[in-house]
């Protein structure tokens, strides 16, 4: 349940939901971290909140009401970032309310935490957001790497032999498509 | 459950009103913390900038001819009450939008330091603003460095501009006949920070009765 999110239904590397974030903000593995969190903050949020409403919300107008819960949840995520850790919620700038729009998010309200318990839904938000989470540091730290040569802002070989367009967004694409590239060949065997 | 329209109506007036419930909660508990963090932004940029000062006035909207609104200034003194300088708040359009910088100037015009408050440019291109204008320092090794014992050395350039009069000095980058070389791969963002310096020192040279004097070198009254 709380690892299939994580390996078996990661939900980068093998549903490839949300590419939105996962491009445009791993340029370092701390931004990539931070998003992540952030993403499994919502998940989790939303997902023990819809599972508790799923009762009470007729069928037709559940989509908005889920959309309702999920955006609550973004907003207040926004604005403790931007009181307790200001320099991150800079560096991710536009992209934190656009995790109301982040279709991992709306996708696991809908297909799981709509038809699941509380505690199933919890484990399941844990998951999927760490996989994500995971996917994120991983893909950050190897643009971080063969970009400017650092992980985590630690210095690895000099900066000047780094290869700029891994921190450039086509490097985004690079190194994610590598990496999925990978997963198929060591899930397949 | 099955929809009727008193069921819709009910069902998402409720949840959008606890959904406004609970952000007005988390609004009270971060505006405080909020407001703190942007001011001590501020004031760590400040302390950056300047000389060591004793007292800083409060900031004073200094216009320019050079830009359409007005700019802060914040005067320092030191423990005697002497003016040692001012730090200015200052910002230009960048590569992806505005650039907001902190410059500090000491009793002659010269620039002590800068701090760059809010940016929005490339990753990795123009986020390097941030101490590509600053002296070069050794940075720390890395660690293939330290383990297979070499040394890069990177390659000397004439971009600082800690200690530059923008008065005596061409502030501009050297593809523009300047003295300051631009980021490689980011002349937009190094044009409009060094604009942005040069807006700050109008605002200074404006507000501080302070005139390039080419015998005493420099005077200021205050």
């Amino acid at each position: 349940m709380f690892l299939n999110g994580i390996v078996g239904e990661n939900p980068t590397f093998v549903l490839l939901l949300g590419m939105c974030p996962t491009l445009g903000t791993t340029t370092s593995a701390l931004n990539g971290f931070g998003m992540g969190l952030a993403t499994a903050f919502v998940l989790i949020c939303s997902n023990i909140v819809v599972s508790l409403l799923k009762n009470l919300i007729p069928d037709k107008v559940r989509i908005p009401a889920y959309i309702v819960v999920i955006a609550t949840f973004v907003t207040i995520v926004e604005m403790l970032m931007q009181g307790y850790v200001p320099a991150l919620y800079e560096s991710l700038g536009l992209f934190i309310p656009l995790i109301v729009v982040n279709c991992i998010v709306l996708g696991r309200a809908e297909a799981f935490a709509a038809k699941n318990g509380v505690f199933r839904s919890l484990l399941d938000g844990a998951g999927m957001g760490l996989g994500f989470t995971f996917a994120l540091t991983l893909l950050g730290a190897i643009r971080e790497l063969l970009g400017t040569g650092k992980v985590f802002s630690l210095s690895i070989y000099p900066e000047s032999y780094g290869i700029l367009i891994m921190a450039l967004a086509p490097g985004a694409f690079f190194a994610l498509g590598y990496l999925i590239a990978v997963v198929n060949k060591i899930s397949k065997k | 459950m099955k929809s009727t329209f008193k069921n819709m109506f009910l069902s998402l007036t409720l949840i959008s009103l606890f959904a406004a419930a609970a952000l007005a909660a988390v609004y009270n508990v971060t505006k405080e913390p909020i407001e703190q963090s942007k001011t001590a932004k501020k004031q760590s940029a400040i302390k950056e900038v300047l000389p060591e000062f004793a007292r800083l006035d409060e900031p004073e909207r200094v216009k320019t001819d050079v830009l359409p609104d007005s700019l802060s200034v914040y005067r320092a003194y030191d423990s005697a009450n002497r003016f040692v300088g001012a730090a200015v708040e200052s910002s230009a359009n960048g590569f992806g939008g505005e650039i907001k910088i902190m410059v500090g100037f000491d009793v002659e015009g010269k620039i002590v330091n800068y701090s760059v408050l809010e940016q929005k440019e490339t990753p990795g291109l123009g986020t390097q603003i941030i101490d590509w204008f600053k002296p070069q320092t050794n940075q720390d090794k890395s660690l293939a460095e330290k383990l297979l014992r070499f040394e890069v050395k990177s390659e000397a350039r004439n971009s600082s501009v800690i200690g530059k009069n923008p008065a005596k000095d061409k502030l501009t980058v050297s593809k523009d006949k300047g003295d300051i070389d631009a980021i490689t791969a980011a002349t937009i963002s190094s044009r409009a920070f060094l604009e942005a310096v040069r807006n700050a020192y109008a605002a200074y040279a404006g507000n501080t009765d302070y005139k390039p004097d080419a015998e005493s070198g420099a005077s200021m009254r205050n």
